[in-house]
């Protein structure tokens, strides 16, 4: 576990890091439930390419985003080693297909920096600030907007 | 405060279920069953929720329900014959009750003005209002006066005391009990410390009455008392005491105030005055006739002066007759028990039903396991596993039932639906229902009032023609609206039917048309005419508009039906009338299902919409243009649809023939082959949601877990099917403009 | 040792009410829905004091204080009955039926356990 020199303890969040291809993110950890293994998903008709299937979470029918794909880059092709973090958004908990986990990180606000201004759709819709961290680049994402928008119902 | 706010949600739980018999009694008595408990039950409804709002203060709802429950008193009484317009006032009467019970509740407003219309028409009902029609206002306030607790106080005409320190007072009590005060269970010696409590008392017993204990009934009164008492309270307090027993004995007291400021009475000297005035007293009696040894024997004890009664006449019954009071069991087995039932949290009975979901599952994935495991079906685990999925839909079949609920409470919101909607379109209209005790998932029974409601609205709205023209085409004035409910093979089944004019097909077909749903010239059967109404957008004016909903139309309804897993198609005589009916799955947590692949898929189609299965040969299956093929079954030609193409699981039609072909049956009765790859078998399948998780998704119905433990999916039939229709009407109109 | 009522009342609002008022003043609580069911309940228990609505389904409040009065295991219980008003008719033939005493509805708690006190032994 890396720790960052903390000035005020109570102000420190945890994050979970993981891996995307080339790319390191985070999200907080208060939205992970849990980390799982990947296994093959039942495919949705006519959904958005980023969305991989669903599987059954213990009963409970889990959608998973390909995370990869949703952030714009290049679809994954999952593995046995590819990772699966649970994560709840609002009342609903879905699946995020990454490569690997790679660190939980205990952070203060004041080690978050602004987002670069850079002209990519993925960063003005999903990330929230980025991390330095031993000379790599950790960029924190939200998910609020992970989902697909709620289906208009055609009349 | 937090007891009495549950108590308060208790009490207008009640109330809705006192609503419920008040309605249904009332409506009986309209039908002629005049017999006593019905009116005995109706009147202790509105006393109830008049005794319940009391306690709560809610005084809107004492007042109506007062005069309501004195009217039903008359009746009760005799004094007042149930005619049909007597009920009819009552039954509006119970409707305004209804408003003000759910305003109390909800914090809404009441048309004030209509619920004093209706208690005046429930005050005129009264048999000797006639001779005082002017004091209506003034009985009125007589009435509430008389039933509001006013305890009688004497100090009221008292002057009220001057001086700002309590005064004490001087009470010399006379109480001589007789016999009907004891057989009442009264007891002089906790009147006489309830009275201790309000001062200093001094009580002397004259026992003069006493006869021989030979002679002595426990029973009887014999002893009297004189007690005086000092204290700061009034007259009216010391009475309170005696409150229960006035009647049954000879009371007298008489009050002395004591002078001056409480500090400056000396109190020794006051209890030696009261002393020496008692001692006086009883010299002037008779002296007691009975020997010291008589007294003794009963327990006499000259200094506590009380004579302990209650032992006397427990001994004698010990004494006496032991026999067992068999009498009083017998009366109670003949009363009979009441059906035991318990309240539970509804939250708990969703859990245990998703739990036994959850077994479901595993039993299936272990029955899976085992056979990929390669035991073979005769041994003993393949038995034991037979059993186990024996027990788990036994489990199931019970766990189900106990969310089952007769429609009943969505079917008694609607007579009273059906008056208002009469009164506000000017129709007349009756309202027959059946089956109400057809039961149904609470789940699903929830979401079915919405959309019986605006069945029943249009049936009356549109259905049902104005009394006029009903008499002129030979009909009854009164239209009949008939709501039933019933199983059919593993559903159930609602229908809402009218016996008005029916679906004015012309109209329709133009409207339809005016709104560009469907081309001007198309040629429509009949049946296809009456479902346009289905369409969204449809929605024609109706003569109040804000019944029948802001642009509510059958659309909405249909989609309520659809939701719930079910259909709703229409039948209708042009002057005769129209019947809607509407197949509900029984609950929405499990499904018998048709296990299928497609493009290397499996899916789920749940079993009531298959009508056969069969295997397309060469001969039958036939192109109808752009892709689109049709297959002959018995000489019928019916739309043959490709489900991995529609889903998109690929882009090219399956050959049909090294297919199987799923002969449907969607809402509306129109049938169509769906065509997958093969067919696994049959099971029952725990339904799972794909928008608590995710979103809808079209032609996916909901989803469920395998015994493999995988996720599969349950198709939408009727989804499938319209949209496949939508594509082949588009295809065709590609193709006639290209 | 505490007290014990029986309180007899199909209003399930009027019944959680007494339950309330009477096990705040200290008394154990036995509750029956009505007068047959107060019969079944006094056939296991013998209370203190019995407190009984007048209208109620099966079996009514008259009905009930004279199946009491007329068992002589209960002979002498006192009971109090629940009256919406303080019509001298009513309480007239609660008390020719054997009734100790009345209380009248809405009925204030404090005054409730004064009328308990003053029949109670």
């Amino acid at each position: 576990m890396t720790e960052i020199t903390r000035t005020d303890l109570a102000s420190a969040r945890e994050l979970i890091a993981f891996r995307i291809g080339a790319q390191e993110f985070c999200v907080d950890i208060m939205s992970v439930r849990e980390i799982r293994g990947w296994t093959p998903a039942t495919a949705l008709p006519q959904s958005p390419g980023f969305v991989r299937g669903v599987v059954n979470l213990r009963g409970a029918v889990l959608p998973i985003i390909d995370l990869a794909a949703r952030l714009g880059f290049a679809p994954a092709e999952p593995t046995a080693r590819h990772v699966i973090i649970v994560a709840q958004i609002d009342n609903r908990v879905v699946g995020l297909l990454v490569d690997a986990v790679s660190d939980i990180l205990t952070v203060t606000d004041d080690l978050v920096q602004a987002t670069p201004d850079v002209a990519s759709e993925m960063a003005k819709t999903f990330v929230r600030g980025v991390l330095a961290i031993e000379r790599r680049m950790i960029s924190l994402i939200a998910l609020d907007h992970v989902l697909p928008a709620p289906e208009r119902d055609a009349a | 405060m937090d007891a009495m706010a549950a108590i308060k949600q208790t009490f207008f739980q009640e109330c809705e279920e006192q609503l419920a018999e008040l309605e249904a009694g009332l409506l009986a008595i309209q039908d002629g069953g005049h017999d006593a408990e019905t009116v005995n039950a109706v009147f202790r409804a509105v006393h109830s929720i008049k005794g319940g709002a009391g306690a709560f203060s809610l005084d809107d709802l004492v007042h109506f329900a007062h005069v309501f429950e004195t009217a039903l008193d008359h009746v009760r009484a005799g004094k007042l014959a149930p005619s049909h317009e007597v009920l009819n006032t009552m039954l509006r009467a119970a409707d305004a009750l209804a408003d003000l019970v759910r305003a109390a509740r909800d914090g809404g407003a009441v048309d004030a003005q209509r619920c004093e219309a209706l208690a005046n028409a429930l005050r005129a009902l009264d048999p000797e209002a006639a001779s005082d029609d002017q004091g209506a206002g003034d009985d009125d306030g007589l009435d509430e006066a008389a039933f509001q607790p006013v305890p009688i106080d004497e100090s009221m005409f008292d002057d009220p005391p001057m001086q700002a320190e309590p005064r004490l007072n001087l009470f010399t009590i006379r109480f001589k009990p007789k016999a009907a005060l004891y057989a009442k269970a009264n007891e002089t010696a906790v009147l006489i410390r309830e009275l201790a409590r309000l001062g200093e008392t001094t009580i002397v017993c004259d026992a003069s009455g006493l006869p021989l204990l030979s002679e002595l009934d426990p029973e009887g009164a014999y002893l009297a008392w004189i007690i005086e008492l000092l204290t700061t309270q009034d007259e009216a307090a010391v009475r309170e005491v005696f409150e229960f027993v006035e009647w049954d004995c000879d009371l007298d007291i008489e009050g002395d105030a004591a002078s001056a400021a409480p500090d400056a009475v000396d109190v020794a000297v006051l209890i030696e005055k009261m002393q020496a005035a008692v001692e006086a007293e009883l010299s002037a009696l008779t002296p007691p006739q009975a020997p010291q040894a008589g007294l003794a024997d009963v327990g006499v004890d000259a200094d506590q002066a009380v004579i302990d009664l209650a032992k006397a006449r427990q001994q004698k019954m010990t004494q006496g007759a032991g026999e067992p009071t068999t009498q009083k069991s017998e009366q109670a087995a003949a009363g009979g028990l009441p059906q035991a039932t318990i309240r539970v949290d509804l939250d708990r009975v969703d859990r245990l039903i998703n739990l036994v979901g959850e077994l479901v599952i595993n039993q299936a994935m272990l029955a899976q396991r085992v056979l990929e495991a390669g035991l073979a079906r005769a041994s003993g685990v393949a038995t034991g596993l037979d059993e186990l999925e024996q027990l788990t839909r036994e489990i199931q079949d019970s766990v189900m039932a106990i969310r089952a609920q007769p429609v009943k409470s969505v079917f008694q919101r609607m007579p009273r639906l059906v008056r208002e909607v009469g009164a506000m379109t000017g129709k007349l209209a009756r309202l027959v229902t059946e089956g109400e005790n057809t039961e149904v998932d609470k789940t699903v029974i929830e979401r079915l009032a919405d959309p019986l409601t605006h069945m029943i609205r249009n049936a009356i709205d549109h259905g049902l023609e104005k009394p006029e023209t009903r008499a002129a085409a030979g009909k009854p004035e009164e239209g009949l609206v008939h709501l039933s409910a019933a199983h059919r093979s593993g559903r159930i089944v609602i229908e809402v039917s009218d016996d008005g004019a029916g679906i004015d097909r012309a109209r329709v077909k133009m409207l339809a048309a005016s709104k560009g749903l469907i081309p001007a010239d198309a040629s429509l059967s009949d049946d296809e005419i009456d479902n346009l109404i289905f369409l969204p957008g449809f929605s024609t004016a109706s003569t109040v508009s804000d019944i029948s909903g802001r642009g509510v139309g059958m659309d909405v309804v249909r989609r309520s039906i659809q939701a719930l897993g079910g259909r709703i198609s229409i039948a209708s005589r042009p002057g005769q009338g129209s019947t809607f009916t509407m197949s509900l799955p029984l609950t929405l947590a499990v499904l018998d299902g048709m296990v299928v692949t497609v493009a290397g898929q499996t899916l789920v189609v749940p079993l009531t919409a298959i009508v056969e299965t069969l295997q397309p040969k060469i001969a039958d299956v036939h192109g109808f243009g752009g892709g689109t093929r049709v297959i002959a079954i018995r000489d019928q030609f019916t739309p043959l649809i490709d489900v991995g193409r529609e889903l998109a699981y690929r882009a090219e039609n399956a050959d049909a023939l090294s297919c199987v072909a799923l002969l449907v049956e969607a809402e509306g009765g129109v049938r169509s082959a769906l065509l997958v790859d093969a067919i696994l078998g049959q099971r029952q399948v725990v339904i799972k949601s794909l928008e608590a998780n995710y979103r809808h998704v079209p032609g996916i119905a909901a989803a469920t877990i395998l015994g493999d433990g995988r996720v599969a999916l349950i198709l939408d039939v009727d989804a499938v099917v319209a949209s496949s229709r939508m594509d082949a009407a588009f295809e065709q109109l590609l193709a006639t403009a290209g | 040792m505490n007290k014990t009522v029986l309180t007899v009342d199909d209003s399930r609002t009027m019944r959680d009410m007494l339950m309330l008022a009477l096990s705040d003043a200290g008394y154990r609580v036995v509750q029956a829905e009505d007068g047959v069911h107060g019969l079944e309940v006094l056939s296991g228990e013998t209370p203190d004091v019995i407190v009984t609505d007048i209208n109620m389904p099966r079996m009514d409040g008259f009905g009930f204080i004279e199946g009491v009065r007329s068992d002589d295991r209960h002979r002498t219980v006192p009971i109090l009955v629940l009256t919406t008003e303080s019509d001298a008719e009513k309480k007239d033939r609660a008390r020719r039926a054997g009734a100790t005493g009345w209380i009248v509805k809405p009925f204030d708690p404090v005054k409730l356990v004064a009328a308990i006190r003053r029949v109670a032994a």
